[in-house]
This record gives structure tokens, C-alpha cells and sequence, in this order.
């Protein structure tokens, strides 16, 4: 009794965990959430473009240019919580050996990696007029590099067996390695005060941002994480069908009678074999 | 205990004896630096500025080339069944096995760095600095190749996988490695850049062994 008592949020966590375990009921949940999710990306994106370009002002120093900041913050935001949720879904898939938690990590990563590779980018553009040069050895930037190519070993080892399994496996205990280095990429700027600036939005006492910027940034960031919702869904529902017809041909192939060909090798196997 | 010496002694003489693979490590170890005197010139002005981080990734670079026989032989012939097997947990095994790969490539690879300071003409001053950073630091490019090399195990094109999935975790290492040695680096700097070396060496030692069992476990199923 009492062990149910402490687990409070975990029982919740469980049931939903045991709920989803069920790829069908996954499957008819998210047919009913892909619409939504899809329709709110949509419109917080163009709400949010609108917003950024048209509604908020240009920066007193910047200029015109602080407008890259509407998706370069979001895209990093994502960058990290998505390497997040791999790592999340990585260890329930150790632990509990869930069935669809590793299919969410398989499917997340490439997202992750396309928002980092959009961050990484984003930012150069950013930085040639702002700090005069496409790139720069600093703390932050150095360390988003090195998630980026977590990202890409994760894919390639998740892909590298010829056992999916053994790659999903092997790719979950890499997640977990990684996850090093996500407090590493928030604190860089702080423990090392080097060009990139330090955090304005999530910061202890309070954005030092202005409101009139805050609100666009904050709703393309919305716009953001349902569109990473929308892909994930579309990827895991791909997936699971991949898997599902994969099992069909399968066993397709192995109820077909075999097939009497008269190719020019099997004439010469009689040959052989005398 | 005696199991955990058993397997480090067994794994030490083999990688001195069979192929030699400290030979072949300290070579390529030579050899890179030896690249790079070539492509960057014989001035000895940029030498001795570039010096200690040549050395550094020469380092990484040989390390990184003997982690795939960490694992790969005992994987093939069945070794490894027996030490998952064995009373021994094989979070122990496995740090025996990275302790003996670690005696056989980091430790011979810093006992001739300061011959390898004196060819790129690195600051005498600095030299115990770079000794004392690759005696710290060397481990725990051990520890964190070793989750790399159990994690690959059985892959197709393990060798190029193993390098992407080991180089973007070296970077740690190699920035305090190489900011202790750095030109201008004073003695403060010098220090906190080996104390933080330090503090992943005994974090690499505290998580790595557990990670590499795991990995092993799975690769074993």
C-alpha cells in the first residue's frame, strides 16, 4: 500500500505508459491527434511569422537582422528538448522494454537533428552581420556541433545491424550516454563568457527580453513543438506500418509454395551434383 | 580480485605480444605528429604555438585506433560468453579489459610525449604540464572509448562508426587537455583546466563501466 502512496505521478506515468503499449490503440489515437496537431502548428507558424516580421520592432543595435532570432531560438530550443525526448524514450524502452518508446527514439532523431542543423545554420547567418564572421570556436556554438553529431552517430548506429533490435538497443544506451552533454550546452554560456550571449528567456528571475518580442518568440516557438509533434506522429505511424507490412510479406513468403524455375542455374545444379 | 587481475594481466600481455599493438599505436601516435610538422611547415614559431594540441589529437587519433580490439576478438571467439558468465560482474570485467587497454595505449603514448615536445620544440616549462594532462586525461579516453567500441560491436562498417560515435565525445578531454598546455595559460588556468580533466576522468570511471556492460549485455543477447 504504501508503495503505491509514494508513486503518486509515476502510477499516472505507468498507466499511460501500459495504455500505449498497444500499437493499435497508438495508432487510432494518433490518426485523431495528427489533424490537430498539424492545424495548430500551421496556424501558431503563420501567426507567429506574421508577428515576427510585421508586428515586433527591430532591434535598437541589430536592426532588422534580430528578426533571424524567431527561428534561430526556437530551432535550439527544439534541438535540445527533442535530444531529450530520445534520451527519455531511450530509457523507458531499456527499462521497460516498451514497444512503441523505441520507435519514438528512432523516429525523433532525425527531427532533432534537421532543428539543430536549422539552429547551426540560422545562426551563422545571424552571426555574419552581427559578430562580423560565419563562425566562431565559442563555448555555445562548439557544443551545439557536438550534439549535432550525436545526432548523426545515434542515426548510424541505430542503422549500422542487420538486426533492428540489436540497433535500437545499441542506439538507446548511446542516447543515454549523450545526455552528458545537454547540461553542458545550456550552462556553456554561463560557465564560459565567450561571444555567444548568455540566456534571456530561461533565466532565474525572469526574461530580460521585451515583451513586444517575447510574445512572437514564444508563439513561433509553440508553432514549433507542434510541428516536431506532427512529425513524430507521421514518422511513428510510418513506422509501425513498415513493420506491420514487413510482417505480412514475411509470413506471405513463407506460406507460398516454392517456385519450380527452369533459370540457366538451376539446369546445371543436376550437373554439379552428379 | 583475483579474477579482475587475472583478466587485466591476460589482456595486457596480449596487447603487448599478439600484433603488437602498442608498437603499432605509438607508431601511428609518432606519425600524425610527424604529418603535421610537414603540413604546417618547419617554422618553429608555429610549431610551439600548435605544438601541444597536435599532440593532444595525435593522442585522441591513436587511442581511437586500437579501441575496435577492445572488444572484437573476444566477441568473435566467444571470450566474452564466458566473462558475462563468470562470477565476476562484468562492470569489473569491463574495467579490467579498459584498465589493460588503457596500461597498453595511454600509458606508453605519455611516456613519449615529452620526446614528441622536444620535435614540435613545445616550452620546457609546459612540458610537465602536458605529461601530467595526458597521465589524467588518458584514462578517460579508455573509459569513454570503451562504451563506443561494446556499443559497436557487430556493426557493418564498424571502424568509421566507432570514430563518429567516439570523436564528438572526446572534445571534453581534448579542451582541458589542451587548455592546460595552452600559450598565455597561467598557472591558475593551468590548474583548473587539470582539475576539471580530472573530474571527467573520475566521472568517466564512475558511468562509463556501467554503460559498457550494458552495452555488452545487449550486444551478448
Amino acid at each position: 500500500m504504501r508503495y503505491k502512496g509514494t508513486l503518486g505521478g509515476g502510477g499516472f506515468l505507468k498507466a499511460m505508459l501500459s495504455r500505449f503499449a498497444n500499437p493499435a490503440r497508438f495508432m487510432r489515437a494518433s490518426a485523431a491527434a495528427l489533424p490537430w496537431c498539424a492545424g495548430f502548428s500551421a496556424a501558431a507558424i503563420a501567426v507567429g511569422v506574421v508577428l515576427a516580421l510585421f508586428v515586433a520592432p527591430a532591434d535598437y543595435q541589430q536592426g532588422e537582422a534580430v528578426r533571424i532570432m524567431y527561428v534561430h531560438v526556437p530551432a535550439a530550443w527544439l534541438a535540445l528538448s527533442v535530444y531529450l525526448f530520445v534520451a527519455a524514450a531511450s530509457a523507458v524502452a531499456l527499462v521497460w522494454r516498451h514497444p512503441l518508446a523505441e520507435i519514438a527514439a528512432r523516429a525523433a532523431a532525425p527531427i532533432g537533428a534537421a532543428f539543430t542543423f536549422v539552429c547551426l545554420t540560422s545562426g551563422s547567418l545571424w552571426g555574419r552581420p552581427m559578430w562580423g564572421t560565419w563562425w566562431v570556436w565559442d563555448a555555445r556554438l562548439t557544443s551545439v556541433l557536438v550534439l549535432f553529431f550525436l545526432y548523426l552517430g545515434y542515426i548510424a548506429l541505430v542503422n549500422a545491424f542487420d538486426n533492428p533490435d540489436r540497433g535500437g538497443r545499441a542506439g538507446s544506451v548511446l542516447a543515454l550516454v549523450g545526455v552528458v552533454n545537454l547540461p553542458i550546452i545550456k550552462f556553456s554560456v554561463d560557465w564560459w563568457n565567450t561571444l555567444h550571449q548568455p540566456a534571456s528567456v530561461l533565466r532565474l528571475g525572469g526574461p530580460t527580453i521585451a515583451t513586444s518580442m517575447l510574445v512572437p518568440l514564444l508563439v513561433m516557438a509553440a508553432g514549433f513543438y507542434g510541428l516536431f509533434a506532427t512529425l513524430l506522429f507521421l514518422r511513428m505511424r510510418t513506422a509501425v506500418n513498415e513493420k506491420k507490412a514487413m510482417a505480412l510479406r514475411l509470413n506471405g513468403a513463407a506460406l507460398r509454395p516454392a517456385r519450380t524455375s527452369t533459370g540457366g542455374r538451376d539446369t546445371s545444379v543436376p550437373a554439379a551434383g552428379r | 580480485m583475483a579474477a579482475f587481475l587475472g583478466l587485466f594481466r591476460r589482456d595486457f600481455g596480449l596487447a603487448l605480444r599478439q600484433g603488437g599493438d602498442t608498437g603499432l599505436v605509438l607508431g601511428f601516435f609518432v606519425l600524425v605528429v610527424v604529418l603535421f610538422a610537414f603540413g604546417v611547415g618547419p617554422e618553429a614559431e608555429t610549431l610551439r604555438r600548435i605544438g601541444a594540441g597536435i599532440i593532444w589529437v595525435a593522442a585522441l587519433l591513436a587511442a581511437l585506433l586500437s579501441l575496435d580490439r577492445l572488444f572484437q576478438p573476444d566477441y568473435e571467439d566467444g571470450g566474452l560468453d564466458l566473462m558475462a558468465l563468470s562470477g565476476l560482474p562484468l562492470e569489473f570485467g569491463v574495467l579490467a579489459k579498459t584498465a589493460a587497454h588503457w596500461a597498453a595505449t595511454g600509458l606508453p603514448l605519455t611516456a613519449i610525449s615529452p620526446l614528441l615536445a622536444l620535435a614540435v620544440d613545445l616550452d620546457p616549462a609546459t612540458l610537465p604540464l602536458l605529461v601530467l594532462g595526458l597521465l589524467i586525461g588518458t584514462p578517460a579516453l579508455s573509459l569513454i572509448g570503451s562504451v563506443a567500441a561494446a556499443l559497436t560491436l557487430g556493426a557493418r562498417r564498424q571502424g568509421v562508426l566507432l570514430s563518429l560515435l567516439v570523436l564528438p565525445l572526446y572534445v571534453p578531454p581534448l579542451i582541458f587537455g589542451a587548455g592546460a598546455v595552452a600559450i598565455g595559460a597561467d598557472a591558475s588556468t593551468a590548474r583548473a583546466n587539470l582539475l576539471l580533466l580530472g573530474a571527467l576522468t573520475l566521472a568517466a570511471l564512475a558511468l562509463a563501466p556501467w554503460a559498457c556492460a550494458a552495452a555488452l549485455r545487449q550486444a551478448l543477447e
